[in-house]
């Protein structure tokens, strides 16, 4: 079932990749493994990004979704274009001051777990907006799981970051949501915790 | 007191007289003045008394004229009266005015920022400020001459 390439009937025998199958002991008719594996790899392979595109980054972000490159092929077909349902924040452009608590609000709004990807130079530092308007990185604001820099990064660059988050959410202990640590963080960037 | 810059007339008016002297452009038969293309500020930080001066740009439609009006004011007296009454565009770019120059309009019905976040205790364009944020670390003042 997992990990095995299964062929394509039909004209074109290309092969399917399917996702590997996690650690664990198999018998005839049973497949026994830990439930934290299980349901990393679940999240893992179908995050739901909520697109929060505020410039130039945003239209590499719309290549990425493209059919060139396409991000569907990890698990992000579905867009959510509303923070309850969303998974996974990706940040792509500048945020000026005045957003930064419009910002702070979509991640408020997130449920748990949640996932942030800055891309781009300006979400992660401000990039060349060294002004008075402009948020100084996201990372000011609200906590953030990757960044990736470039100045606008290639579609490439931001399905190796979506990548680093499937890999985070793949080996996250389903605890550590819970945990005093995580609490602290969120409480950090006076983000109240539930 | 007239002046021409890059075939544009220039009109200084003293902030007293501004609303007489735009009610009279708008009255002038030949040339009525219809429109208010812009409005902003210049600071000049070394002209003492005249710190700050209020351009207003003016524009007669039917005659393809434009023309200047400024008031020069006084930094710490930054007052001067609104344009509210005589054009309803005033409004917003007045405030974007008070909002980057702290140049207070007299009479405005909501002068409040209208750019910047609401909690910015300062206003940016004056030159004392500097440009760049200051919360900014991961560059070097060696390098980036701050």
């Amino acid at each position: 079932m997992f990990g095995k390439k299964v062929p394509l009937s039909g004209r074109n025998k290309q092969m399917v990749k399917i996702v590997d199958q996690p650690e664990g002991y198999e018998g005839q008719g049973f497949f026994a493994t830990s439930l934290d594996k299980v349901i990393g790899m679940a999240r893992a392979n179908s995050l739901w990004p909520l697109p929060f595109a505020t410039s130039c980054c945003g239209i590499e972000f719309m290549a990425t979704m493209g059919s060139n490159y396409d991000l569907a092929r990890f698990g992000s077909e579905r867009l959510s274009f509303t923070p309850r349902q969303a998974d996974l924040l990706m940040v792509m452009g500048t945020i000026s001051k005045k957003m930064a608590p419009i910002l702070k609000q979509v991640y408020d709004q997130m449920a748990e777990p949640k996932w942030v990807l800055s891309v781009g130079a300006c979400a992660c530092s401000g990039g060349i907006f060294d002004t008075y308007s402009v948020l100084q990185g996201i990372d000011r604001v609200i906590p953030v799981d990757v960044y990736v820099p470039g100045c606008p990064p290639r579609p490439e660059q931001i399905i190796e970051g979506v990548i680093k988050i499937q890999e985070l959410a793949k080996n996250e202990s389903l605890r550590r949501r819970n945990s005093d640590e995580y609490k602290r963080m969120l409480e950090s960037y006076n983000i109240e915790t539930k | 007191m007239e002046q021409d810059s890059y075939g544009m007339v220039n009109i200084q008016v003293p902030a007293e007289h501004l609303i007489e002297a735009i009610q009279a452009l708008k009255a002038y038969e030949k040339a009525p003045v219809q429109l208010l293309t812009d409005l902003c500020a210049v600071h000049y930080p070394d002209k003492a008394g005249k710190e700050l001066e209020v351009v207003y740009h003016l524009h007669s439609l039917t005659q393809n004229l434009r023309l200047r009006l400024k008031v020069a004011i006084a930094q710490d007296a930054a007052t001067v009266p609104t344009l509210c009454n005589e054009f309803a565009g005033a409004n917003w770019m007045e405030r974007e005015t008070f909002d980057f120059y702290g140049v207070k309009f007299e009479g405005h019905p909501d002068l409040r920022r209208i750019l910047n976040m609401d909690q910015m205790d300062y206003h940016p364009m004056l030159k004392q400020y500097a440009l760049e944020d200051e919360t900014r670390d991961d560059k070097d003042d060696q390098f980036f001459g701050r």
